[in-house]
């Protein structure tokens, strides 16, 4: 890779960071599940609507955010670095935990005054249902890729039996992910 | 993939009888937030209470707990979100910009290494292949958090029915026909938020409520 290639924003103008950062930040306000509950809709608006990446990478870059340390939001940079590089990135990361931050640094200011509020607890109370709903969406979304094959079904069985009866750390399970994968399984 | 919800924390644990800390400068939060976040693969949250609750004594078990609530009801990554709350605590907007610099900077660059890693061994079948299982678990992961979830709606203001109809209407407007998160969420939102109001109001139960 020369070093071109990293400020390269592959042919994205501003015009089209700006919206990808726009975008990001209002899924950034919707995010009241975690970050990863709209990876539904960043799915659908950086493949379906403007077609710049394809399923296939969104998922691989979930899985590359997954096979690393550190917290699981990353996987919006490499959404950012397949769409436009650094300046992708930016945009990216920038936009989804902006707005959430600075509501984070405000609240935190009010020193959690209301956090016990009737209007709070339902707030949290109605929006877990759609949380949920949201996680199994992510979920279909990211086997996308895989949809067609059974044994990525018994794998996904498997990860969801252990994940839930058991406490085995999620990076043994990633590890049989790669182990599966490399076998040619899937 | 999603930050696993609280675990109920040990409350006497032996962090809980000793006195708490803070921590001594901009450097050390820097430090403590880049620790925990490269220990956590595949999540950070259990890494962060063992270091700022039982290691570096800057919490107490409590009210990391109550953190986390305020993280987790607060739009964006709770992690991220407890972060910034902490960080201001101790020293304020410069406090909550190191620590969430300390937990990504480092991380960013590993996965954006890792990527760039990736694009050269694409055509490698093992690599390709590593990254298609760990995908599928990806999602096994991102579904065990659905199902743990699930769990925690009982007894909550809103009807178990209503959960249900709520929950897999939004999977199937986002997930499945792929409409636009927004409208969906600030809609279907805003009707649970509102049966959840008035479900605190009159607590007497509805016939669809079991139990």
């Amino acid at each position: 890779m020369n070093p071109t290639d990293l400020l390269s924003s592959h042919g994205l103008g501003w015009p089209d960071l700006l919206h990808l950062w726009l975008h990001f930040m209002l899924l950034s306000m919707l995010a009241v599940g975690g970050a990863i509950t709209t990876a539904p809709d960043m799915q659908r608006y950086l493949v379906a609507q403007q077609g710049w990446m394809s399923d296939a990478q969104f998922t691989t870059g979930v899985a590359i955010a997954q096979a690393a340390p550190g917290p699981n939001i990353l996987f919006v940079a490499v959404m950012g670095w397949h769409v436009a590089g650094l300046a992708g990135v930016l945009a990216t990361l920038l936009g989804i935990m902006g707005p959430s931050s600075l509501v984070a640094w405000w609240v935190g200011r009010l020193r959690q005054r209301r956090a016990d509020s009737r209007a709070m607890r339902a707030f949290t109370a109605g929006l877990t249902p759609l949380t949920l709903g949201l996680l199994l969406s992510t979920g279909w979304v990211l086997l996308s890729p895989s949809r067609q094959q059974p044994a990525a079904w018994a794998l996904v069985a498997a990860t969801v039996a252990l994940s839930v009866r058991t406490r085995i750390s999620p990076m043994w399970l990633v590890a049989l992910g790669a182990v599966v994968g490399m076998l040619g399984v899937i | 993939m999603p930050e696993p919800l609280p675990e109920p924390v040990r409350e006497h644990g032996p962090a809980a009888d000793l006195p708490l800390r803070r921590p001594p400068s901009l450097w050390a939060l820097w430090w403590a937030f880049n620790r925990l976040a490269l220990q956590g693969f595949g999540g950070v949250l259990p890494v962060a209470h063992r270091e700022l609750v039982e290691r570096q004594r800057w919490l107490s078990p409590q009210h990391f707990v109550e953190l986390l609530t305020l993280g987790q009801v607060l739009p964006g990554p709770n992690i991220i979100n407890l972060s910034i709350i902490l960080g201001d605590r101790f020293f304020g907007w410069r406090g909550a910009l190191v620590a969430v610099a300390g937990l990504l900077l480092l991380p960013l660059v590993i996965v954006l290494g890792l990527t760039i890693a990736y694009q050269h061994y694409a055509g490698n079948a093992l690599v390709a292949g590593a990254l298609r299982g760990i995908g599928v678990v990806a999602a096994g992961l991102v579904i065990g958090t659905a199902v743990k979830l699930a769990r925690t709606l009982k007894g909550k203001p809103l009807g178990l029915g209503l959960c249900a109809a709520l929950g897999l209407a939004t999977a199937v407007m986002v997930g499945g026909l792929r409409w636009p998160m927004v409208g969906v969420v600030l809609g279907l939102g805003a009707l649970g938020m509102a049966a959840a109001w008035r479900g605190r109001a009159a607590p007497a139960r509805g016939p669809d409520e079991p139990d």
